[in-house]
C-alpha cells in the first residue's frame, strides 16, 4: 500500500468514525466538537509554521475575530448590540427563534471568515516583512494586545464578556456544532492538501527552504506570505465562531483572544504530531486533546502545570513530532537498506 | 481621553507621571540587562524572564510577611535565583541552546506556564505587596508626591546594574562569558568550558531578575501573572537599544517607564497592558520597516 492510499484510508476510516461518534459516545459530543476545531487550528497553523517556516503565535487574534464577529452579527441581525451587552444577554427581551438563529449563524459564520483573512491581509502586510524569532514575538505581542483591546472595548461586553444568543430550548445545536466543525475540519483537510499541491504550494515550501533565493528567483514572497496567512485566517476566523458558540460565553482573554493558552495550544498540537508534515497536526491534536481532557478530569487545579510540562517535554526531548519520527526513522531503514 | 485635558490644566500631573515612570524603568532596564545577557550570550530568547522577576518578588513577599525587612530580599532573592536558573539550565536549558530561536522561544513558554500556575496554585492569583515601611517625600508644594522606596528601588537597580558590568569586565569568569558571546567556538578552542559559562550566565540572568522582582515587590504589587509583560518590556528594550549597549538599554528603560506611566493614565489604566503589547509590535514593524530599506532583515 503506497503512503497516497494509506493515508487516504485513514482519513476516510476517520471521517466515517466522526459521522458515527455522536451516537456511539453523545456524552463526550462537546469535547469531540472541540476535537474537530482543535484540527482545524494545529493544520492552518501548520500551513504557516511547518510549511512555510514562518511560527505564529499570533495565530489566535484570527480565532477572536471569528468568535466576536459571528456574536456580534448573530446578535446584531435582531437587536442593538450595546444594550445586549449592556444587559449581559439576560432576560426574556432577548429572544431567538429557531429561524433568526440559523440565519444569524450562517451570515455569521461567512462573514468572520472574510473578516478575519481581510485582518490577517491587512496584519500581514506589516508583520509578514519580519524573520525567524521577530515573527514570532511580535505576533505573541499581536495576540495579546488584542485580548487587551478587546477587553476594554465596551461595545463588545469589554472585560465581563459577551454572552453568545441562547438558541430555542429544543433546539438540537450540540449536534449542530458537532457537524458544523467536522464538516469545517474536512474542507479544511481538503483544501490545505490542494493548496500544497500546487505552485503556491511549492512556493511556500521554497520560502521555509531558502527565502532570499525564492524571491531572487522571481517569486513575490511577501505576497505569497500574506496569501497564505490569509487562507489560514479565513478557516479560522470560521472555526473562531463555532468556538465562541460552543463556549456560550466569550471571555475576551480566555476564550476569544486566548494567546497563552490556545495561542500556544495550537502550535503545540502541530509540533507533537509532527510539524510540516500532512497528517501530523491531525494527530497531534488528535492526542492532544485527550491529553487535555485527562488532565483536566484527573489533575484539577494542576491541569495547566502539568500542561506546561508537557510542553517543555514535547519541545525539548520530541521536536520532530510523532509522524516525523515515524518519517525519519523509515529514511534511515531505506537507507540501511540499500547499503545492505 | 478626557484625562488628556486634566494633564494640559495641570502640567504638573505630567511631571508626577514621568517621575513615577522613570523610576520603575530602572527595574525594566535591569530585567532587560539580564535578558541582553543570555541572548547575547546563549543565542536564547528567555521568555520565562518574567517569571524569574515574579519569583523574586514572591521571596520579598514571604520575608516581609514573615516579619523581616524586605530588603534582605534582594541580595536573598538573587541567590535562590540564581540557584533555580542553574538548576533548569542543568535540566532544560542546556538541551535547547544550539537549536533554532523557536525551540528556545517555545520551551521556555512552557517554562513559563510551570512556573506561573504552579505559584498560582501555592499563593493564589491574589494581588501582594512586601511592605518596606518607607515613607514618601513632598516636592513642588506638595503636588508631586514620591515614594522613598521606589527611589531606594531606582538606586539600587542602577547600582546592581553597574555591580554588573563591572563583574562581567573584570572577573575571570566574567571575561570567559564576554568570549563565548564574541565567538563560542572560539572560546572553547581556548580552553573555556563554555557549558559551565552558560550555565553561570543563565543564573546570573535569574539572579538579576530575582532582584528585581524584589525591587518591585516593595516598591509595586505582585502576582502571578505579572510574568509575561516583563519579558515583553525586556525584549521590547533589547530590540530598541541593542544588543551589548548598556547605555541604550538603560536609556530604553526609563524611557519606557515613563512612556508607559503616561499612556496609562490618559489611555486609562485598562489599556496599560494593551498598550505594552501594542507597543512591542509597532517598535517591531518599524524596525523592520527600516531594516527593510537596507535589506538587512538577519541581522
Amino acid at each position: 500500500m503506497s503512503d497516497k492510499t494509506a493515508n487516504f484510508v485513514i482519513f476516510s476510516a476517520l471521517v466515517a468514525l466522526g459521522l458515527v461518534a455522536p451516537f456511539l459516545f453523545p456524552a463526550y459530543m462537546a469535547q469531540m466538537t472541540e476535537l474537530w476545531l482543535f484540527i482545524v487550528l494545529a493544520l492552518t497553523w501548520d500551513l504557516l509554521g511547518g510549511k512555510m517556516g514562518y511560527n505564529s503565535f499570533g495565530n489566535v487574534v484570527f480565532l477572536g475575530i471569528g468568535v466576536y464577529a459571528t456574536a456580534v452579527i448573530q446578535v446584531a441581525l435582531l437587536y442593538d448590540v450595546g444594550a445586549y451587552n449592556a444587559a449581559r444577554g439576560g432576560g426574556t427581551e432577548f429572544v431567538f427563534s429557531a429561524g433568526d438563529y440559523l440565519r444569524g449563524l450562517a451570515l455569521g459564520l461567512s462573514a468572520s471568515a472574510i473578516l478575519a483573512a481581510l485582518a490577517a491581509i491587512v496584519i500581514g502586510i506589516f508583520v509578514l516583512g519580519m524573520r525567524g524569532q521577530y515573527f514570532a514575538i511580535c505576533t505573541l505581542g499581536l495576540g495579546i494586545a488584542a485580548g487587551e483591546i478587546a477587553g476594554g472595548w465596551d461595545w463588545i461586553g469589554a472585560g465581563s464578556g459577551m454572552t453568545v444568543p441562547q438558541p430555542p430550548a429544543d433546539f438540537p445545536s450540540g449536534r449542530l456544532f458537532y457537524y458544523l466543525s467536522l464538516a469545517l475540519a474536512v474542507i479544511t483537510f481538503v483544501a490545505l492538501t490542494w493548496v500544497m499541491s500546487t505552485r503556491f504550494g511549492l512556493a511556500i515550501n521554497a520560502i521555509r527552504d531558502d527565502e532570499d533565493k525564492a524571491e531572487a528567483m522571481g517569486h513575490y514572497t511577501t505576497r505569497i506570505k500574506v496569501t497564505a496567512w490569509a487562507i489560514s485566517a479565513l478557516f479560522l476566523g470560521m472555526a473562531g465562531g463555532i468556538y465562541g458558540n460552543l463556549k456560550r460565553f466569550i471571555d475576551p482573554v480566555d476564550v476569544a483572544f486566548a494567546a497563552p493558552t490556545i495561542g500556544v495550544w495550537m502550535v503545540l498540537m502541530a509540533i507533537l504530531g509532527g510539524k510540516g508534515t500532512i497528517i501530523g497536526p491531525i494527530v497531534g491534536a488528535i492526542i492532544f486533546q485527550f491529553t487535555k481532557e485527562f488532565f483536566w478530569t484527573y489533575l484539577l487545579g494542576w491541569q495547566r502545570v502539568a500542561l506546561g510540562v508537557l510542553i517543555v517535554v514535547i519541545v525539548v526531548f520530541f521536536p520532530q513530532g510523532i509522524v516525523g519520527y515515524i518519517r525519519d526513522r523509515r529514511a534511515a531503514r531505506l537507507i540501511r537498506e540499500k547499503r545492505a | 481621553m478626557s484625562n488628556i485635558g486634566l494633564l494640559i490644566d495641570a502640567p504638573i500631573l505630567l511631571v508626577q507621571l514621568i517621575i513615577d515612570g522613570l523610576l520603575i524603568g530602572a527595574v525594566f532596564a535591569l530585567a532587560a540587562y539580564g535578558m541582553a545577557l543570555v541572548w547575547g550570550v546563549m543565542k536564547i530568547i528567555n521568555i520565562c524572564q518574567g517569571e524569574f522577576v515574579m519569583l523574586g518578588g514572591y521571596v520579598a513577599v514571604l520575608l516581609s510577611e514573615a516579619g523581616y525587612s524586605p530588603f534582605i530580599g534582594v541580595p536573598l532573592a538573587a541567590v535562590i535565583l540564581f540557584i533555580l536558573g542553574w538548576l533548569l539550565y542543568k535540566t532544560i536549558i542546556f538541551r535547547i541552546v544550539d537549536h533554532d530561536l523557536f525551540i528556545s522561544i517555545l520551551a521556555t513558554f512552557g517554562l513559563l506556564i510551570i512556573l506561573q500556575q504552579l505559584m498560582n496554585q501555592v499563593f493564589g492569583s491574589d494581588v501582594r505587596i512586601a511592605d518596606s515601611g518607607l515613607g514618601t517625600w513632598f516636592a513642588f508644594g506638595g503636588l508631586v508626591t514620591i515614594s522613598q522606596v521606589k527611589v531606594v528601588a531606582f538606586i539600587l537597580a542602577i547600582v546592581l546594574a553597574g555591580g554588573l558590568v563591572y563583574f562581567l569586565k573584570s572577573s575571570r569568569i566574567g571575561q570567559a562569558i564576554r568570549a563565548t558571546a564574541q565567538n563560542a567556538r572560539a572560546a572553547r578552542v581556548l580552553g573555556i568550558n563554555t557549558d559551565h559559562v552558560y550555565a553561570v550566565t543563565y543564573g546570573l540572568n535569574a539572579a538579576i531578575c530575582g532582584a528585581c522582582g524584589a525591587l518591585v515587590a516593595m516598591a509595586y504589587t505582585i502576582h502571578p501573572y505579572i510574568g509575561l509583560p516583563y519579558t515583553v518590556r525586556s525584549f521590547m528594550i533589547v530590540v530598541v537599544a541593542g544588543l551589548g549597549n548598556i547605555v541604550g538599554v538603560i536609556l530604553a528603560g526609563l524611557g519606557l517607564g515613563a512612556a508607559e506611566n503616561v499612556a496609562g493614565f490618559v489611555l486609562g489604566a485598562e489599556y496599560q497592558l494593551a498598550f505594552v503589547f501594542s507597543l512591542l509590535v509597532i517598535v517591531l514593524v518599524v524596525r523592520n520597516w527600516r531594516l527593510a530599506r537596507k535589506r538587512e532583515y538577519l541581522k
